[in-house]
This record gives C-alpha cells, sequence and structure tokens, in this order.
C-alpha cells in the first residue's frame, strides 16, 4: 500500500518536473556549461607571469638569462630597463609581475666569489607573486647551471640534484583537480536548489495543504521529494563524466560504480538539506537566502578549491562537519587515483550516515499541522 | 436525521496567535447529512476554524470530535474520513485531469478497479469525459472549482469542508456548483461550507455566523429570519456581524 502510494507521488514528482518550462532544460544544460567552459577558466595555474628585467651587467650571461626567461612556458618578458625606477613603473601599471634586477659585473662576480640577482615580485596576487618568482629563480638556475657547464666548472654536488615526479597528475595540470570538484559543484547547487524551490512552490501555490489534509505519511511524501534527485544526481555525473573524457581525456581511474554510489548518498544529503531549508521557509526568497549560505560554507570549506589542509586547525575541525568534504575527497580519490573502495569505507560511512540523518530531518521537520 | 447521529462536535474550540484570538471557544455540533453554513466576515476566523476540524491546525484549547475521532489526537484519522477543498485552488495545475484524481484516490488508499469505477462515475456527472488528458491549469475556472471538489469528495469520505467553494465563479456554474453539493448531501455526506454569498446560506440546513472569532448565531436561515424579523439571509448577516471589531 505504502509502496503504490509512493509510487503515486513519484510519478507527481516526475510529471511536475518534466513539464516545468525550465528545470528539465537547467538540469541538462548547466551540466554541459559549467564541464565544458569552466575547467578551462577556472585554473589556479600561474601562466603569464610578466617579468621586467634590469639589466646592469650587459653580458652574455645576462642575455641569457633573459632569453631563457622568454622560452620559459609560464613567464613572458615585460621590457628589459636600465633603471630600478624605470622597472617598478611596469609593477605598478599591472604590466609585470617580478622584478629580475643583475647587478654590474655580474657574470665576472660569478666566476671569482659569487654574486647575487634580485628578484622581487608583486604580492597582491598572493599565488601568482609568489609562484612567479620562483619560477623566475628556477629559470635563472637552470641557466647558470648550463653556463658552468660549459665553462666546466660544476660547482652542484651530485647529491643535490633532484628528480621530481608527480603522481595521479603526472603533468601537474589543475583542470584534472578541477574536473571531479566541478561536478561536486554542480550536485551541490542542482539537488539542493531544485528541491528546495519544489517544495516552497507547492507551499506557496497552496497544493501543500491539499497534501497535507489526507492521510499520506509524511515520510513518504519526503521521500517522494527526495528520490527523484537520486536520478538527477546520476544524470549530472554522468554528463561530467562523459565530458571529463571526451573534452579533456580524463578517466576515472576507480571503479564507476563506486562513484556512483557515493553520488547517490550525497545527493539525498543535499536533498534532505533542501527540504529541511524548505520545510522552514514560507517564501521562495527566504529559503534561496539560506541556501545560499550553506552552499558558500560547503564550497568554500569543503576542500573543494582549497586545500584543506592550509586551512587553520579550527577550521579544519569544523570541515569533518560539511558533508562535500567525504564526497569530494571519494571522487578524487577515486577519479585520479583509482583508489578502491575497501580503503574509503570511512569517507563512504560518515557520508551514508550524513545521508540517512539528513533525510530523517527533513522528514522529522516536514509538519502536516501547523 | 437523528440527533444521536454528530457527525462534527465542537466543544470550546480555541486558536491563539501570540496575542489574537482568532477562534473564541466556539461550540456547536452538525449532523450527519446535514448541509451546514459557516458563515462570519473576513477575518472573523472561519477559514482558522475549518483547518482545526480538518487537522491542518492544532487547536490551542477546546476539543472536537470529527467523524468520531478527536482532532487532537486522531489527527490522520480524521483526514482518513473526510475530504477538504481550500479557498485556493489545490489541485496540481501541471498534471492532467486524469493524473490528479489517480493521485488522491490513490493516497486515500483505493484500488486500481475502484478508482477507475470512481473516475468513470465522477467524469459522466461533471461531463468531463473530453477533457480527462487536459492539464488541469488550461480548464476554466468554473471546471476547477467542480473538479477540486469531486476530487475532494472521491474516497466517499463521511465530511466534506468546503472553504469558499465559489469564490471568483459566474451565478450560473455556482448554481451547478451548488447541485453537486446537494447531490452529495443526499448521498449522506455531511457538508461544512464557508461563503460569503448569502442567497446560498439559504441552500444550507443551518447556518452559523461568526463575529470575531466567536459564532453568535447558529439556527436554520428560516429561524434565523424569523428571529430577527427580517426577510433576507442578507439581513440577518447585517444585523449579527454590525457590531464586529475585526478587519481583514
Amino acid at each position: 500500500m505504502k509502496i503504490r502510494i509512493l509510487k503515486a507521488l513519484l510519478c507527481k514528482e516526475i510529471a511536475l518536473m518534466r513539464r516545468n518550462p525550465i528545470i528539465p532544460k537547467m538540469i541538462v544544460a548547466m551540466p554541459l556549461m559549467v564541464m565544458l567552459v569552466l575547467p578551462l577558466v577556472a585554473n589556479l595555474d600561474v601562466r603569464n607571469v610578466g617579468v621586467t628585467i634590469v639589466d646592469n651587467d650587459r653580458s652574455q650571461l645576462s642575455r641569457r638569462i633573459i632569453y631563457d626567461i622568454q622560452m620559459a612556458t609560464s613567464l613572458t618578458v615585460t621590457k628589459v630597463c636600465d633603471t630600478h625606477n624605470e622597472a617598478m613603473l611596469t609593477v605598478e601599471n599591472g604590466k609585470a609581475d617580478v622584478i629580475l634586477t643583475i647587478p654590474p659585473d655580474y657574470s665576472k662576480l660569478l666566476l671569482s666569489g659569487g654574486s647575487k640577482v634580485d628578484i622581487e615580485a608583486n604580492g597582491v596576487n598572493a599565488t601568482k607573486g609568489m609562484l612567479g618568482a620562483n619560477y623566475v629563480a628556477q629559470s635563472v638556475a637552470g641557466t647558470l647551471k648550463q653556463w658552468r657547464e660549459e665553462m666546466g666548472v660544476d660547482l652542484t654536488p651530485e647529491t643535490e640534484k633532484v628528480s621530481v615526479l608527480n603522481k595521479y597528475n603526472p603533468t601537474l595540470n589543475f583542470r584534472n583537480y578541477m574536473i571531479p570538484a566541478l561536478m561536486v559543484v554542480l550536485l551541490i547547487i542542482i539537488c539542493g536548489f531544485v528541491p528546495t524551490l519544489n517544495l516552497v512552490n507547492e507551499k506557496e501555490t497552496g497544493t501543500i495543504e491539499a497534501m497535507n489534509v489526507t492521510p499520506v505519511s509524511r515520510f513518504i511524501f519526503v521521500l517522494s521529494k527526495l528520490i527523484p534527485f537520486w536520478v538527477v544526481g546520476l544524470f549530472v555525473i554522468t554528463v561530467g563524466m562523459l565530458i571529463g573524457r571526451l573534452v579533456y581525456g580524463l578517466t576515472p581511474h576507480g571503479n564507476i560504480l563506486a562513484i556512483y554510489c557515493a553520488t547517490i548518498l550525497f545527493s539525498l544529503v543535499m536533498s534532505g538539506l533542501g527540504v529541511a531549508i524548505a520545510n522552514n521557509s514560507s517564501t521562495m526568497l527566504q529559503s534561496i537566502f539560506v541556501m545560499f549560505a550553506f552552499i558558500m560554507v560547503f564550497q568554500l570549506m569543503s576542500g573543494l578549491f582549497t586545500p584543506i589542509r592550509s586551512m587553520p586547525e579550527w577550521a579544519q575541525c569544523v570541515t569533518y562537519a560539511i558533508p562535500p568534504r567525504y564526497y569530494i575527497e571519494i571522487m578524487r580519490s577515486i577519479y585520479l587515483k583509482g583508489t578502491p573502495v575497501s580503503e574509503l569505507w570511512q569517507p563512504y560511512t560518515i557520508l551514508f550516515i550524513f545521508a540517512v540523518s539528513f533525510s530523517i530531518i527533513a522528514a522529522m521537520t516536514y509538519k502536516k499541522q501547523s | 436525521m437523528k440527533k444521536c447521529d454528530k457527525v462534527i462536535s465542537v466543544k470550546d474550540l480555541t486558536k491563539k496567535f501570540g496575542n489574537f484570538t482568532a477562534v473564541d471557544h466556539i461550540t456547536f455540533d452538525v449532523q450527519k447529512g446535514e448541509i451546514f453554513g459557516f458563515l462570519g466576515a473576513n477575518g472573523a476566523g472561519k477559514t482558522t476554524a475549518m483547518k482545526m476540524l480538518c487537522g491542518l491546525s492544532r487547536p490551542s484549547s477546546g476539543s472536537a470530535t470529527v467523524a468520531n475521532y478527536d482532532i487532537s489526537t486522531q489527527g490522520e484519522e480524521v483526514k482518513r474520513h473526510i475530504g477538504y477543498m481550500s479557498q485556493k485552488f489545490s489541485l496540481y495545475e501541471g498534471l492532467r485531469v486524469d493524473e490528479n484524481i489517480k493521485l488522491f484516490s490513490t493516497i486515500y488508499g483505493m484500488t486500481d478497479d475502484m478508482i477507475k469505477s470512481a473516475s468513470d462515475r465522477l467524469y459522466k456527472s461533471l461531463n468531463m469525459e473530453g477533457m480527462k488528458k487536459t492539464l488541469v491549469k488550461d480548464l476554466p475556472v468554473g471546471w476547477k472549482q467542480k473538479l477540486a471538489f469531486a476530487v475532494s469528495t472521491i474516497h466517499n469520505p463521511e465530511v466534506v469542508f468546503l472553504d469558499e467553494p465559489t469564490g471568483g465563479v459566474d451565478p450560473v456554474t455556482r448554481r451547478k456548483f451548488w447541485e453537486l453539493i446537494y447531490k452529495a448531501s443526499e448521498e449522506g455526506m455531511t457538508v461544512f461550507v464557508t461563503t460569503h454569498y448569502l442567497d446560498e446560506a439559504e441552500y444550507c440546513n443551518r447556518v452559523s455566523i461568526m463575529v470575531d472569532g466567536k459564532i453568535s448565531a447558529l439556527d436554520s436561515p428560516k429561524a434565523l429570519k424569523e428571529k430577527f424579523n427580517v426577510a433576507t439571509m442578507d439581513e440577518v448577516f447585517r444585523i449579527v456581524a454590525k457590531d464586529a471589531i475585526r478587519e481583514d
């Protein structure tokens, strides 16, 4: 009997969603747009660092340093100046990020005893400044190393030579890190907002009253609001994975079923939260506002864009209470590392607990009587 | 009509919202098969009282039974035995006529066979056979109201609560709507109806008039007119409600 009622309610939800003029289009268009555009745009890789060089040496070596910087992938020589003041101007008007000063007689001093170049970076954009300065230092070091070898003096001891191998994301492509994250963002937004607006809409149009006056159990009614978003969540993730593969050539290394399983749990978390918010709001405006607050925190504190381990300790503790944290962990582990589910039992369990408790909260806060 | 057949029995029912007493100790009974008119000015507390009887709103104090179930403790049982048509049209506009019927009748636990025969009867009596597959939002207002009434009584409830069912409906459709109400009443259903149209009050077996949360008059239309020595219910209402303080 209860199954029949649930089935009837699900049919109603699906028919209403299908006939909605906007929602189905959004569910298709949003993942497409986000997955096609954002991985190209939302990029924390530092490229095009402008370098202004104050060349006081004017030697063969200094010209080589400049040439090598010009050739480096992420660096561009903005200008070669004679004075430091002139170089500062290029930083102030935003054309350059880093100033490299080569002291007079640099190449001669280097052979006789030692001398230093000076690297200054614009710290307004902290990441760009830091990485830019690093890139310039690396480039200069590379040139010097080559130059010394040619001159027959290799000053670097053999032991200090390091070779770095990046595992799981060998080219250190930021895109690979972002693609699973963007799918999580999509799920947060779609499975969070749509059920909230759906339920508040029933309140605003008055149909909820027609439901509340029937003997329908509130658990079944709330389930009928949550279940459609499993399907929606699975759809969104499928679209995301297909685009990831076809457009960016990124295929999950792990089990796709495991990704789907985590997706069902997470869409339950988000839609449960959405229904709980809707239960406590009487207008769409209220519910949207509250949902935004949650989504802000979910996106910025779950490790989506910034690593959790670089947060202050208290904030790291807070992230344990943020469900997307576990979903992202699962997604990235399976996607990039191919981690087997057996090693991810912890985040799966926690996500499961969140899913169950959010669904219960959604049902408990749904009041048939005011 | 036997005295013992009380379908609705209300005693000192009260609803307070903060300091505001929307419904103030009302007491009355409704007999089985009766058409009970529940009149009152805007803001008099009719809808609030009705919502308490339907289990949509929890009473602050007092008690009531509907279909022999206590509204405070057996709310869900009450819901199984009543129908309710709200002031606001509340069928799913995005669903077709047949989908709405199927949804609500399934919730009331009707089997597929029962749903089929009930909906066939419904289409026939409303002359809606050609509109089964029409989206409800595409129906004219009059049809919507008739459909809402039919859906709220599809499970053959003991009482049906109608909250201003004929608001914004033309006189001809209103007349037809009342024919539906009479038919339901003849079949033994108790009808509890609020309205602002005083000509409609004349169709009721008994009417109560609420003023500022209290019931100020309760009797058959004929007896009320005699009591106030006037010719129409309209005049009765004016006399009873003239001291009302509340306004919408």
